[in-house]
């Protein structure tokens, strides 16, 4: 049976028809056309997928659509103001802390999450809270640069 | 392209041309002005051409100012986050006076651009540099002469900025590209030696640029083969057997009747079920129960080495100087050892996907492949059409490694295409991606070294099984030498293919331990050893850079090792010292440092070079200390990242890359060249922290331990 469930994804409140056990990835991107979350694993291990919901890190192909009722979602497409990137999606830009840029947005979200918890991370503290994110390109260490760049830039602004 | 040649080709030394088939572009085009590059006998460029000079239609790129004065660039290679939509717009610029913001990469479109044998062997900024910043050149030529004549003055006075041509002595008049090719339709093919800058006049080559499509890749913009969505598409879910190469017996699919909506397909071994909503295919699909008949199980991870070593006789002699013989008796040590080096998988984060709808009888793809030519090939064979009835189309790859010239997702998506009739897309699972890998070939390396009592090298006998030759032709200065490669096809128990400088790195990971060995037997520090005997001055520059830049002399506390390898890939020199910790307790490695000296010729873009070393090497790290395959037969068992590690933020040490400055020679590869000496160099550093020398990859906490208690 179809039922209708509602949530609130980069600000503006949304509503699928759907059965409940259906992957949150499968609906952002097929459902919902928000491709910028990518599909990298499917089992949680490597991070392409993340998203934030109620300021929580969460790998969106681990999770039913019928647990994010009533939430509030963040995704890659939501991060920035317009045509102005977010300080991390900046960060990123400057330190060119990406390559093929599969693995970026959920990066970009993990590390949104991170610095939502822990605004002024030591770099052990970006490896820690970073790990489960994989990049086969090879760019870990221009990553924790850019995000803690992101976060003294973030905390300028409060 | 057959997938044998493309292995002949990527397995082997890339330097030799690649034929192309008859494209007509230009009618396609508007106005304006466009430089059509067709490779003759320059001898600037010669022997830098990736197609045929026979056909005047036959071109390696073009260029084309538009009449809104921006600039379209053309190109058959593709980008996979090896950043030339970047160094390639960047060297455009460069010879046409623009920012390189204006330029706009066409890349690997089947019926825009030139054809080109695929994007790999670091071919990219070796070959199709050149010719893209020749016919960048000319047009800029074009440009002035039109300018000229429009100005009513000499082309020699007048001088280009930010797509403005203007007169030298200051007078104000002006004009833009988009006026002078406004109305004009100029076609022009190159065929004389273009007028290319010197390196003193570069404004942008050589100049670190961040990558231009960092934005698009940070707001979550940038195209995969798997973000395209059509009217009417349905999401392919195919059902594979649990062993590789497996046959089809029969199919039982009576229960997709609890799933409205849909559609079993059946091409020979192919099956797979498709629906407009993924997660009910994904469903559907696991309700299909297939019979397969599996091959034998010959070999695991455990037995393949004997097992090849065992099963591969033919071999032919790759390199050989001197006599054996001779060098075992001018030899007063002789060192054997065997080295060995197991299955690796790509694992890009993209899996392979591809989406296609038919319009009519035309069939339009777009799929993660360094291929697109190839595939439209692949395609029209498959699928018995003419080739003009394939187009294959621009987009992003997440990442690709070697892995993704096969295009086997792109043929199922086509062929499920064809048989239901709808727009489709594929995308493999991670286990899927696992399975149908062409993987790294396990490889034996079998050494045999000798040393006078000088400490000079007398003896080199190398056998490689299954690695390829690729970067063996020893630099090493040796009088007496043998290199001979076995191998034979389809020896292998899961699909083997090109791995990022195929072969290259166990190859080198066995010479470079090898030296090591010998020199730790002479008592020979060994940076010294291999100042001793290389005479290829390329590579002692590179060395003793890299030996500098790492301070080789300085002091290490307990439980720390440092360790050199050298290599030669794509035309680039390579050194690397690699600093390691090693808890003897644990066995478990710590990276310290990289630094990785290259000489790859003229650096286009030292950032984007930076970026692909840093990035090499940290994959490489991968491959050196933790990617093993595990499998029986075709049963491949590392299915996902849980059981097939790949490297991680906390195991990535500091890197630090530099380069030879050679501003006025010809660029070498990039892409490829700093991996291969990832396993040789945390191999040496290992055994010099610790005592313990591994000889396979992927140097285990357990493999290191089992060498320690031997004392």
């Amino acid at each position: 049976m179809k039922q209708a469930i509602s949530f609130k994804l980069n600000n503006e409140t949304v509503t699928v028809q759907v059965n409940g056990d259906e992957q949150l990835l499968t609906v952002i991107r097929t459902y919902l056309h928000k491709t910028g979350t990518k599909f990298g694993c499917g089992q949680g291990d490597c991070g392409s997928c993340t998203v934030i919901i109620n300021n929580e890190v969460i790998r969106s192909c681990m999770l039913l659509i019928e647990d994010v009722a009533g939430k509030e979602i963040i995704t890659i497409e939501g991060l920035s103001n317009g045509e102005i990137l977010h300080p991390i999606q900046q960060a990123f830009v400057k330190h060119d802390a990406l390559q093929c840029g599969f693995c970026t947005p959920g990066m970009i979200m993990n590390a949104y999450g991170l610095l939502l918890k822990n605004p002024t991370p030591t770099r052990i503290e970006v490896i820690e809270g970073m790990e489960e994110n994989l990049c086969r390109c090879g760019s870990y260490n221009r990553i924790i640069d850019a995000i803690q760049t992101a976060g003294k830039e973030m905390n300028s602004k409060i | 392209m057959k997938p044998n040649k493309i292995d002949e080709l990527y397995f082997s030394d890339v330097n030799e041309p690649i034929r192309l088939g008859r494209r007509e572009f230009i009618k396609k085009l508007g106005g304006g002005i466009i430089v059509v590059f067709c490779l003759g006998k320059l001898s600037i460029l010669d022997g830098l051409g990736q197609n045929n000079e026979s056909d005047a239609l036959n071109f390696n790129a073009y260029i084309h100012v538009k009449e809104n004065g921006r600039i379209n660039c053309y190109t058959g290679k593709i980008e996979m986050g090896q950043g030339i939509i970047t160094s390639l717009a960047q060297v455009v610029a460069e010879e046409l006076e623009v920012s390189v913001y204006s330029i706009d990469m066409i890349m690997g479109d089947t019926e825009l651009c030139p054809y080109d044998a695929g994007t790999w062997g670091s071919l990219t900024t070796r070959f199709a540099d050149p010719v893209i910043r020749a016919a960048a050149a000319e047009a800029r030529e074009i440009l002035l002469d039109l300018a000229a004549e429009k100005l009513n003055i000499s082309k020699s006075e007048l001088a280009i900025n930010n797509g403005v041509i203007f007169v030298k002595n200051n007078t104000p008049a002006t004009v833009s590209f988009a006026e002078l090719t406004e109305g004009k339709r100029i076609v022009r093919e190159l065929k004389n030696k273009p007028e290319i800058k010197k390196s003193e006049k570069f404004n942008l080559i050589g100049k670190p640029l961040i990558s231009i499509d960092a934005i698009s890749k940070v707001t979550g913009k940038a195209n995969y083969s798997g973000d395209i969505k059509l009217p009417g598409m349905v999401y392919a879910s195919v059902i594979r057997p649990t062993v590789f190469d497996s046959k089809k017996i029969a199919v039982n699919a009576s229960k997709l009747s609890e799933f409205g909506g849909v559609e079993l397909i059946e091409n020979k071994d192919l099956v797979a079920v498709i629906h407009s909503d993924p997660e009910v295919a994904n469903k559907a699909a696991r309700k299909v129960n297939v019979t397969w008949k599996a091959p034998e199980a010959k070999a695991n991870d455990v037995t393949i080495f004997k097992y090849l070593e065992e099963n591969i006789a033919e071999n032919s002699v790759f390199e050989e100087a001197g006599n054996i013989e001779i060098g075992k008796k001018a030899s007063t040590t002789i060192l054997e050892a065997d080295y060995y080096d197991g299955y690796k998988a790509h694992a890009p984060m993209e899996t392979h996907s591809a989406t296609c709808y038919f319009e009519d009888d035309k069939l339009i793809i777009w799929a993660s492949t360094q291929t697109p030519f190839g595939l439209r090939e692949q395609l029209s064979k498959e699928l018995d059409m003419p080739l003009e009835k394939v187009h294959v189309k621009q987009i992003f790859l997440g990442g690709g490694f070697g892995g993704k010239i096969y295009n086997q997702q792109a043929i199922e998506a086509a062929i499920i295409a064809k048989a239901c009739g709808k727009p489709v897309q594929l995308v493999w699972s991670r286990k899927e991606e696992f399975m149908y890998d062409k993987f790294r070939p396990a490889a034996l390396m079998k050494v045999k070294s000798g040393i006078d009592s000088t400490g000079k090298l007398q003896l080199w006998n190398f056998d490689i099984y299954c690695a390829g030759t690729r970067g063996t032709k020893l630099f090493y200065e040796v009088p007496n030498t043998k290199t001979r490669f076995f191998n034979e096809r389809n020896i292998h128990p899961v699909g083997t293919g090109a791995w990022r400088a195929p072969g290259n790195n166990s190859t080198t990971f066995a010479r470079e331990s090898h030296i090591d060995v010998t020199a730790f037997s002479a008592g020979i520090d060994a940076l010294e050893f291999r100042l001793n005997n290389l005479n290829n001055q390329d590579m002692l520059a590179t060395l003793k850079l890299a030996a500098t830049t790492f301070g080789w002399n300085r002091k290490k506390a307990e439980g720390f090792g440092y360790g050199i390898a050298l290599g030669e890939d794509a035309g680039t020199c390579v050194a690397i010292i690699a600093e390691v910790f090693v808890d003897k307790k644990t066995g478990i490695v710590k990276p310290i440092k990289i630094v990785c000296a290259q000489d790859m010729g003229q650096v286009v873009n030292p950032h984007g070079a930076t970026v692909q070393t840093e990035g090499g090497i940290t994959m490489g790290l991968g491959y050196a200390l933790y990617e093993e395959v595990e499998f029986n037969g075709g049963n491949v068992k590392s299915r996902n990242f849980k059981n097939y590690e790949i490297t991680k933020f906390s195991n990535t040490p500091e890197i630090e890359c530099v380069f030879i400055d050679k501003m006025d020679s010809k660029p070498q590869g990039g892409g490829e060249p700093a991996i291969i000496c990832v396993g040789g160099a945390i191999a040496n550093a290992i055994f010099d922290a610790c005592g313990a020398r591994v000889n396979q990859m992927p140097i285990t906490p357990d493999r290191i331990l089992k060498e320690l208690q031997k004392g």
